[in-house]
């Protein structure tokens, strides 16, 4: 494999006939090995850390809540099957009766095959999209393929409800990756984030597909809203703690277990990649205004009813501040404005789900409001400090 | 009372952004946002000029330009509301104009903070789009007061914010035809997106 590379190389290099392909070539190359190029000079970097390492790290700390979706949009499905008798029809249960695998929800094979049913497809489709855009980009505008699109396509499908048509998902992402990534130079240089911001798209896009109440099952006409839903509708709560926890609820697909999200922000904050700073304060922000929430108290309002414990594990809140308000690249740079992002975040996370009827979950817009008010905070942060070592040398 | 002010201020800052939502004031908004710094004094300057012109203009509606408004002079059936437009111009040009000179005679100190940006102001038509909404949603002088004050610090938020992100983009590497006002317009839109966050909030 080195060898074959190293034979080929002499094609991309300047030069070469396959000059245009080099992004292609590099990204293969320096995927399955460590790039030979080292810093010359006087300094010298000692970490072997870099972009591919950390997302490959990111990914790791992905797998769990893979491992969730899978199982979990399996079960909700399998579960709903049991329920109405329903007898689903379509090329997914086609190749599931090829493979003879059946709807028992106590059968964890059987969940898991339904789950990737609904799952890869979307994967699949993500992955070519966003690879295709990267690799355009990278050789229209002569710069590297950044590994970065193989985060943002795993992350997109993973805050996805199951029944989502694949195309509105792809249109979506193309908008998201596009505008809110490519435009602005590749991975690393976006304000936002792309899966987030493709999520957004397609959120308000395609309102019938991103909003409701019979989207959160893979079952055709079968209803059910997410307990977080249901509690803004005023229903009773039909989930225990545990299994919120745990993550068997409906939701999307990636974002249900809490469990599964507190692994990975393990990962992300031992490895130095996720900032702890803003996971603990976005969690304080949340438990701070939902208290406050709480404690205030409402007659017409059910989701001041929701104890602040609750908000945590209920709804993307985890995924979301654990994966995407940590980006690093989208986030705030300073120290000390990472606690003033995550609180940001938190709060509004709060406000929205509690005061704002449009929708039941903020995270996902409560990041990005952050994400565009990042750099005034890190603005606003630097201009103290100025002015606190100003007057500390002064006096 | 009280409250309902606050609710007011809020809607008009956040929910109804009037940079943001309604797209107004767009010239100023993406010229002078390159730095934090002048965006800021320009924020502060529509902030001072929208918080005396939208109640000056809803002075001016009440006892002048609307239907029956002149019957303190005698003239109870005259309608003068078409005129309502070129007035709320002069308005602003003429408070623009005062303002200036007050501020040079009296707060040199302020007057060179805003500089140029006062006069500019002048022609943003966030302004006059403060002064329209106020005239279209029938607000009393107290309420033209706060919404004039809630939606310049809207619009001085949004502004701010903007120069933030264009800050950061000096490391962007963003296609040549879309450089300065085209990524600014992107940067703009995705920012409108963000504030859809607060779309949907009844106070």
């Amino acid at each position: 494999m080195k060898a074959f590379l190293n034979k080929h190389a002499k094609h991309f290099k300047k030069g070469g006939k396959l000059e245009r392909w080099y992004p292609a070539f590099e990204m293969v190359d320096t995927f399955i090995y460590t790039p030979l190029e080292k810093t010359h000079g006087k300094t010298h970097v000692r970490d072997g850390i870099e972009l591919k390492r950390i997302m490959t790290t990111v990914v790791i700390a992905l797998l769990p809540c893979l491992v969730m979706a899978l199982y979990n949009t399996g079960l909700q499905a399998n579960n709903a099957i049991a329920a109405t008798g329903a007898n689903p029809e379509g090329w997914r249960h086609a190749i599931m009766a090829m493979l003879g695998v059946g709807y028992d929800p106590h059968s964890i094979y059987d969940n898991f095959i339904h789950g990737g049913m609904y799952f890869f497809p979307l994967y699949i489709a993500t992955m070519i999209v966003g690879g295709t855009w990267e690799v355009l980009f990278a050789i229209v505008r002569k710069h590297e393929i950044g590994e970065a699109f193989l985060v943002t396509s795993l992350l997109y499908p993973l805050i996805l409800p199951p029944t989502v048509p694949i195309w509105q998902a792809m249109v979506a992402l193309s908008i998201g990756l596009v505008f809110g990534k490519e435009l602005f130079g590749g991975t690393g240089r976006n304000l936002v984030n792309p899966a987030l911001f493709s999520r957004a798209i397609l959120f308000f896009s395609y309102p019938a597909a991103a909003t409701g109440d019979s989207i959160w099952i893979a079952l055709d006409g079968f209803s059910q809203a997410t307990p977080l839903g249901g509690q803004a509708l005023g229903l009773e709560m039909n989930v225990t703690f545990i299994d919120a926890f745990l993550g068997f609820i409906p939701g999307s697909m990636g974002e249900t277990s809490t469990l599964a999200c507190l692994f990975g922000a393990f990962v992300l904050i031992v490895t130095g990649i996720g900032s702890w700073r803003i996971i603990l304060s976005s969690v304080a922000g949340l438990l701070i205004f939902t208290g406050l929430f709480y404690i205030a108290g409402s007659d017409t309002n059910p989701m001041f009813q929701l104890a602040p414990h609750w908000h945590l594990v209920l709804g993307g809140f985890a995924f979301a501040i654990v994966f995407m308000a940590t980006d690093p690249v989208s986030a705030t740079y300073t120290n000390r404005g990472k606690y003033y992002y995550g609180f940001l975040i938190g709060a509004l996370t709060a406000l929205v789900r509690v005061v704002n009827p449009a929708y039941p979950e903020g995270a996902m817009l409560a990041i990005l409001f952050a994400n565009i008010m990042a750099p005034l905070i890190d603005y606003l942060v630097i201009r103290a400090n100025i002015k606190r070592r100003g007057v500390r040398s002064a006096a | 009372m009280l409250e309902a002010y606050l609710a007011l201020f809020i809607k008009a800052v956040f929910i109804e952004n009037i940079a943001l939502t309604f797209f107004l004031g767009m010239c100023t908004f993406i010229a002078v946002s390159k730095t934090v710094e002048t965006a800021f004094g320009l924020g502060i300057a529509v902030v001072v000029v929208q918080t005396i012109t939208v109640p000056v203009n809803n002075l001016i509606f009440a006892y002048v330009l609307k239907d029956g408004a002149l019957s303190w002079a005698g003239l109870g059936n005259v309608d003068l509301t078409f005129i309502g437009l070129v007035t709320y111009i002069g308005v602003i040009a003429a408070i623009v104009q005062i303002l200036e000179m007050a501020l040079d005679k009296y707060v040199p100190a302020l007057y060179n903070a805003l500089g140029i940006f006062l006069p500019l102001i002048t022609v943003n038509c966030a302004i006059l789009g403060g002064s329209l909404f106020m005239v279209q949603r029938e607000y009393n002088f107290g309420e033209s007061v706060v919404y004039g004050m809630g939606s310049g610090v809207g619009w001085a938020l949004a502004i701010v914010a903007l120069a933030g992100l264009r800050e950061k983009m000096k490391y962007a590497s963003v296609p040549k035809g879309l450089d300065g006002a085209g990524i600014t317009f992107i940067v703009a839109g995705i920012m409108a997106i963000a504030f859809m966050l607060f779309s949907g909030i009844q106070l």
